[in-house]
């Protein structure tokens, strides 16, 4: 893709398993195991899976806050796999660039600063909005997200949850940030208030021309804003489509699954529910072949034996089974 | 207000520590105002090892001087070296542990290396040696005694830093842009000061008995400036026959410990939630 903002390609973080005396590696977590992901300016990916199928390391091996093992993950064309191998005034361009949204609002935020500090802070860092500008900035961004500049003096710990969300936002924000990935920014919070935080979301990205990934585990959350959404599987990726083709034409059996796992307000609609057996397998040994076939319904002969490949079955409709 | 009240009233360690603490504070600041007679100079031979009486509320000791007067001032001593001597564990360990807990790899390895010899070690031979390597003097109590606790906030530190830096709001720091020394001292310490300051309490009161292990065998405070413990050591010998020379000095060493040890107590409740429920 030419106007590709962010590359990711063949990403994987593998964290070992230390052991005894002067930690010796015994074993390793293939958290991630080989993602790759463009994601264009203005767009948002949705990436979704269950838990523990390394969407959360994804987000964070992407910022660089999780080692990457190996792999490139490029912005504007620019290696950003390795920061320590970036001069600090472009690892700072780069902090400014990207930022991310927690899912618990309550861990999220230091509890010994004030909003004002939560989101000045790292505008002074980054010599951004001097003098009267940054306070002006601030209560900017707090009415953008809804609440009120005398907020400002205040602890997250005087807020509710939703409000907390906000304030991660809102820092998510504070920098004029390009790329923002949002880790389940709302699994943690009520049914009711889910839907204010994504329309906050879909607001802010129009008005900061933003692109986003967010991750979920659950496709309700990421069909609301996701042009296009990637699921994942034991850190792989298994398909990935535009979302109404992905919703309409489901290719792979995990997908299926996953789509007939949502819950449907129409009590008259009847849907072929699509039931998995079993637990993710541990990602320490993950299963030969296809790493889903243990609990694939329709498994064939040749998927324990080969791993299946991402590959284009038109449109911009991909998946990784051997059907 | 109210509130605060009731909830002191469930916490007598507390309530009580800070009391004998304030006292003992108070008792050094004052001690010009407070003591009856000069410490040091009103020495007076006529009356030596009297016993305690409305004139010398402590007695005297085998030069005349009053003890009450010396006890008094001898709290100056021994707080002063329990404030500063703890004051510089802290901050070695403070450093120590969250580079430790916050870098990782080969400097925590070495990091804990240390700190575990250091633990193996016991501290009254650990200050000795490097008392007998400085020579006595109270300047050198206070470098001894301050080289050689520092093990335990070390190590509690890095454990609170490994358990706080992996919260996500040290990530979003980190995604901000923040320096390592700015996340360690913004975002990291503030968030795990309670323990340290449980530890430094009870740091304070080892360090006031070590000073007075270390006068006691001589090497610590020089005699005539009155120190507890070296009151202690001279007395020794007349336990049996003049009694309060060495009652009164170490039961002021009992009481501020005690008073110490019990705010250390009350503090960790205090400022553990989880504790704090169930009270």
């Amino acid at each position: 893709m030419p106007d590709a903002l962010l590359t990711v390609t063949d990403l994987k973080v593998h964290f070992p398993i230390t052991h005894g005396f002067f930690s010796r590696i015994k074993d390793y977590v293939f958290a991630v195991d080989g993602v790759s992901l463009t994601l264009a300016k203005g767009e948002t990916l949705g990436i979704v899976g269950e838990s523990g199928c390394g969407k959360t390391t994804c987000g964070m091996a992407i910022l660089n806050l999780v080692e990457p093992t190996g792999g490139r993950v490029a912005y504007r064309g620019k290696d950003i796999t390795n920061i320590s191998g970036l001069s600090k005034s472009e690892l700072m361009g780069l902090r400014k660039e990207m930022q991310i949204i927690f899912q618990d609002p309550y861990s999220s935020l230091n509890p010994r600063m004030t909003l004002q500090q939560i989101l000045g802070v790292p505008m002074k860092i980054h010599g951004l909005y001097p003098g009267r500008e940054r306070q002006e900035r601030i209560d900017f961004l707090l009415e953008k997200v809804g609440l009120a500049p005398e907020h400002g003096k205040r602890y997250p710990h005087e807020f509710s949850g939703g409000q907390r969300q906000r304030i991660g936002i809102a820092r998510a924000l504070c920098l004029d940030p390009m790329v923002v990935i949002g880790d389940e920014p709302v699994s943690a919070l009520d049914v009711s208030i889910q839907a204010q935080i994504i329309n906050l979301m879909v607001d802010l990205q129009e008005e900061f021309n933003l692109s986003y990934i967010i991750i979920a585990h659950d496709l309700a959350v990421v069909e609301h804003i996701s042009d296009r959404i990637m699921v994942m599987y034991l850190g792989k990726v298994v398909e990935s489509a535009p979302y109404r083709e992905l919703y309409t034409n489901p290719q792979h059996p995990y997908t299926q699954a996953l789509l007939s796992a949502v819950p449907n307000p129409d009590p008259r609609a009847r849907r072929e529910r699509v039931k998995l057996e079993g637990d993710v397998p541990s990602p320490r040994r993950p299963p030969g072949g296809c790493s889903f076939h243990p609990r694939c319904f329709c498994p064939l002969t040749g998927c324990r034996a080969d791993e299946p490949v991402l590959r284009h079955i038109g449109g911009d409709h991909w998946v990784a089974c051997h059907r | 207000m109210k509130d605060l009240l009731k909830k002191l009233k469930r916490r007598t360690n507390l309530v009580f520590g800070t009391c004998i603490v304030v006292m003992m504070t108070a008792t050094a600041i004052f001690a010009p105002f407070l003591a009856p007679y000069h410490p040091v100079d009103d020495a007076d031979l006529l009356y030596s090892e009297e016993p305690p009486s409305r004139e010398f509320l402590f007695g005297t000791d085998s030069q005349g001087r009053d003890i009450l007067s010396r006890v008094i001032y001898g709290a100056r001593i021994s707080l002063s070296v329990g404030l500063l001597s703890q004051l510089m564990n802290s901050i070695i360990g403070i450093v120590l542990g969250l580079t430790a807990g916050y870098f990782g790899k080969w400097w925590d390895d070495l990091v804990m290396g240390l700190t575990n010899i250091m633990l193996s070690i016991p501290a009254v031979i650990f200050a000795l040696a490097i008392m007998a390597l400085l020579g006595p003097g109270l300047m050198n109590v206070f470098i001894a005694l301050g080289l050689t606790n520092w093990s335990y906030t070390c190590r509690i530190t890095r454990s609170q830093v490994l358990f706080t830096r992996d919260l996500n709001y040290v990530k979003a720091a980190q995604a901000l842009g923040y320096g390592k020394i700015r996340i360690m001292f913004t975002q990291i310490l503030p968030n795990i000061v309670g323990p340290i300051l449980v530890i430094a309490t009870l740091g304070i009161a080892g360090a006031i008995l070590m000073e007075a292990a270390l006068s006691f065998l001589g090497l610590g405070t020089q005699p005539p400036t009155p120190s507890w413990g070296g009151m202690l050591a001279k007395a020794r010998e007349q336990i049996f026959t003049t009694p309060w020379i060495s009652i009164f000095p170490g039961l002021a060493i009992f009481t501020t410990v005690l008073g110490l040890n019990l705010l250390g107590d009350g503090l960790r409740d205090f400022l553990d939630p989880h504790t704090a429920k169930k009270i």
